[in-house]
């Protein structure tokens, strides 16, 4: 559904995205992951054909991003980080103005914009002037903007950026119930624990390139390693120095917990557990602990980091 | 027509926004309004009050011709907010962020252009035309002679291209700038020529030379269609989206302008031997233009000798060989006083071109060579006319005319081809970088063709021509 290759863009001395590669199937959720700065809006500028690349190409929907520009915005839905609406205006005409440059007709426009904003919890509000909306609401309303023509790509930047946690869960719920098979989604963020929420994908970009790209489980098994299993005792684990099965590291210890590398849970976990139960260990649970998208973020710009001294 | 009207909607649908959204803020209603309804009123007392007292002393004319000029007047105030409306219209998006959802939508480029440049000019244009019929209304009512219909007419076509123009310079701006404030600032380029226009057309319309204003019309409207050819030619989404603050950037502007001159010559002879092939044969169509505008010239000289005729008595005919002998003592052979003198006169006139085809892209800057070609078929008709050969007459202009004709074609095409270049579309270069570019080769073919040819010419004119004439007339 979105495929680019050797995606480039230079302004004069300073190249904002470097060589950039992606291939998001028709379903997915791709999260562009990186600090401000690091080319995630200008790759969505290109894939929106408003900036046009210095080199490589890029597809969305079948639609060339260089030669297919007009077909490649209307089948293309952008939320901004800035909401970008019109204070003057409320929320119906503000859709239906839209909904025409859309083409679409008056009253499927009308009846499309009714049925985003009952479902975004705006339908009280259409009546009133835009400028008078919170931050939340309006960024709703850009995102019922985006999806007013239906398009089967959603190229959402930093929605939820400088917001308060309020109106960003608000927008990150509204997103969430966007996924669908037939709609690809690529989001730009800076924040992890939005982008865990929601990536199938995930691609990490650092001075415009992409260092690491995957789908979310994998790219943490591969920055972080295997899966990690703590056990919460009863007793003091001071002095205890039994033998491991195979295949498990011990990764810490502390007085009443014990952190294990398992590499193959599925074998090893039950042969773990009756060791630790007969060296007389009172295990109160035994569960998975899970990979933070946070860690393994900082894990991939720390490798990056250190090739980037090598080189 | 179907397939016109459905790529016009959204051209109407960007208008009527736009115009909504105008009619809601109080900022321009307000002073739109005013200048609407209440100052017509206050021109029409001023036209009364003028009457009567100019009548007093008989100078009826003079409140004549006040009553069209203040109509212009009262047309003008109104139409000058587009230009504020104008100057904003993508700038303003821009700095509340409202554009990049539009660019997002698959509008056309053109589109957006037009529906942006449209809401700017009808809104102000509308209440332009209320405060003339306000205006006209409250002459009537007070019995004050109304103009006559052309003349009518003749205002508010002068009204209307007035405001477009203005839009249009307005939205090249909005389009290229960078924030409000860089508009405000550049809003001097057409404040100041409009100012200038308007200064113009109100002593053509307190002379009385009223058919001189629909020339006025004309050029507006040529005027409009370059600056809007201009506006989409360097309309850049990327642009409009990219740059952030203006910065006077020297280093790159050199470095645009001396790239442009050089064109990648490694030393002069290549640099010269280019810009004699290139340079030139880039200018063939604009070569061709000039001398069709030169050959009207002379032909517009030619014809206005009959209404314009008058005696020179025995003047050209008499005493020619003592007329030469004087000139050649004035003029000695390899002098280099003279050279110089005809050679700066004939640069200046050259540099004059440059600047008004600054100013017009590129449609003033043929107006010298336009002209002297005009004189020369003049002063050919009306001195043959009265008794000197054609032969002779020639004989004073070829010899240095066959180098300096052609030196100034080539230097007027330089600065029409200017012109052509920033209406030439080239999305991938803003206004400003085609500029430098345009500038830089024009000086390129002044230095490498131009002004050697002017000054062989002006050599030619000040040592052979005499010699010429006085051995064979």
């Amino acid at each position: 559904m979105i495929f680019a290759e050797d995606l480039t863009k230079q302004f004069d001395d300073f190249t904002a995205v470097d060589g950039i590669n992606l291939n998001v199937p028709q379903g997915n959720v791709l999260v562009l992951l990186g600090p401000n700065g690091a080319g995630k809006t200008t790759t969505v500028r290109m894939l929106t054909s408003i900036l046009r690349p210095s080199r490589g190409t890029a597809q969305v929907a079948g639609y060339d991003v260089v030669k297919q520009a007009s077909q490649v915005r209307s089948v293309v839905g952008v939320l901004t980080e800035q909401h970008g609406l019109y204070g003057r205006m409320d929320a119906d005409e503000y859709l239906d103005f839209f909904g025409q440059l859309y083409g679409l007709e008056k009253d499927q426009s009308r009846k499309r914009s009714h049925d985003l904003l009952e479902r975004f919890g705006l339908a009280v509000d259409r009546k009133k002037r835009l400028s008078t909306y919170s931050k939340g609401m309006r960024q709703k309303l850009s995102l019922a903007r985006a999806l007013l023509h239906q398009p089967p790509v959603l190229l959402l930047d930093e929605p939820t950026s400088a917001m308060d946690p309020e109106s960003s869960r608000m927008v990150r719920d509204a997103i969430s119930g966007l996924r669908s098979a037939d709609r690809t989604i690529i989001l730009c963020t800076h924040n992890l624990a939005e982008a865990e929420e929601l990536a199938d994908q995930v691609a990490i970009i650092r001075k415009g390139k992409v260092i690491r790209w995957g789908l979310l489980a994998s790219l943490k098994q591969e920055l972080l390693g295997p899966t990690e299993f703590e056990a919460q005792l009863s007793t003091h684990v001071d002095g205890w120095m039994g033998q491991l099965p195979e295949g498990v590291q011990l990764t810490s210890r502390e007085q009443n917990r014990l952190r294990f590398r398992i590499f193959n849970p599925q074998t090893t976990n039950p042969i773990l557990l009756r060791k630790l139960l007969e060296d007389q260990l009172n295990v109160v649970s035994f569960q998975e602990v899970p990979h933070n998208l946070e860690n393994a973020y900082i894990e991939a710009v720390r490798l990056a980091m250190q090739a980037e001294k090598e080189d | 027509m179907h397939k016109i009207l459905q790529k016009i909607r959204p051209v109407m649908v960007i208008t009527r926004r736009e115009v909504r959204d105008q009619l809601r803020d109080w900022r321009i209603i307000i002073p739109v309004l005013f200048l609407t309804i209440f100052f017509p009123y206050l021109m029409n007392f001023t036209a009364q009050q003028m009457l009567d007292f100019v009548s007093q002393y008989g100078a009826s004319v003079i409140g004549e011709r006040l009553v069209p000029f203040l109509l212009m007047i009262v047309g003008f105030f109104p139409i000058s907010v587009s230009l504020v409306i104008a100057l904003e219209t993508f700038v303003g998006e821009k700095e509340r962020g409202s554009i990049e959802p539009l660019l997002n939508t698959p509008l056309e480029d053109w589109q957006l252009y037009l529906g942006k440049l449209l809401s700017s000019v009808v809104p102000p244009l509308v209440a332009s035309y209320l405060g003339m019929t306000v205006y006209l209304a409250g002459l009537a009512i007070k019995n004050v002679p109304l103009p006559e219909f052309p003349m009518l007419a003749q205002i508010f076509a002068l009204t209307t291209v007035q405001a477009v123009v203005m839009v249009s310079g307005a939205v090249v701006v909005s389009s290229q700038a960078t924030s409000v404030r860089a508009t405000n600032l550049l809003a001097s380029f057409i404040v100041i020529p409009v100012a200038f226009l308007i200064q113009g057309e109100s002593v053509v319309m307190f002379w009385g030379n009223y058919d001189s204003l629909w020339w006025v019309v004309a050029g507006l409207v040529i005027l409009t269609f370059l600056l809007m050819r201009v506006g989409l030619a360097h309309f850049q989404r990327e642009e409009l989206l990219g740059r952030e603050i203006d910065v006077l950037n020297i280093k790159w502007m050199w470095r645009t302008f001396w790239q442009a001159f050089v064109g990648g010559a490694q030393n002069v002879w290549s640099w010269f031997r280019q810009v004699m092939s290139e340079g030139v044969k880039e200018l063939r169509f604009s070569i061709a233009a000039m001398t069709v505008i030169g050959a009207v010239g002379i032909w517009l000289g030619t014809s206005l000798v009959k209404p314009f005729y008058f005696s020179l008595g025995d003047a050209p005919l008499e005493n020619l060989q003592g007329r030469l002998d004087l000139l050649t003592e004035l003029f000695p052979i390899f002098g280099i006083g003279p050279v110089l003198m005809i050679w700066w006169q004939n640069v200046r006139v050259m540099i004059l071109a440059m600047i008004l085809g600054v100013f017009s892209i590129g449609v003033l800057g043929t107006l010298p060579l336009f002209a002297s070609m005009g004189v020369a078929g003049y002063l050919g008709g009306l001195l043959t006319a009265q008794g000197l050969p054609l032969s002779t007459y020639l004989l004073f202009l070829l010899p240095h005319g066959v180098i300096e004709i052609p030196a100034v074609i080539i230097g007027s095409a330089a600065v029409l081809q200017m012109g052509l270049v920033q209406a030439t579309p080239n999305a991938d270069k803003t206004v400003g970088e085609v500029w430098l570019m345009s500038l830089a080769k024009w000086l390129r073919v002044m230095l490498g063709v131009v002004i050697p040819l002017l000054l062989i010419a002006a050599a030619v004119e000040a040592w052979v021509t005499p010699l010429v004439l006085k051995s064979l007339v």
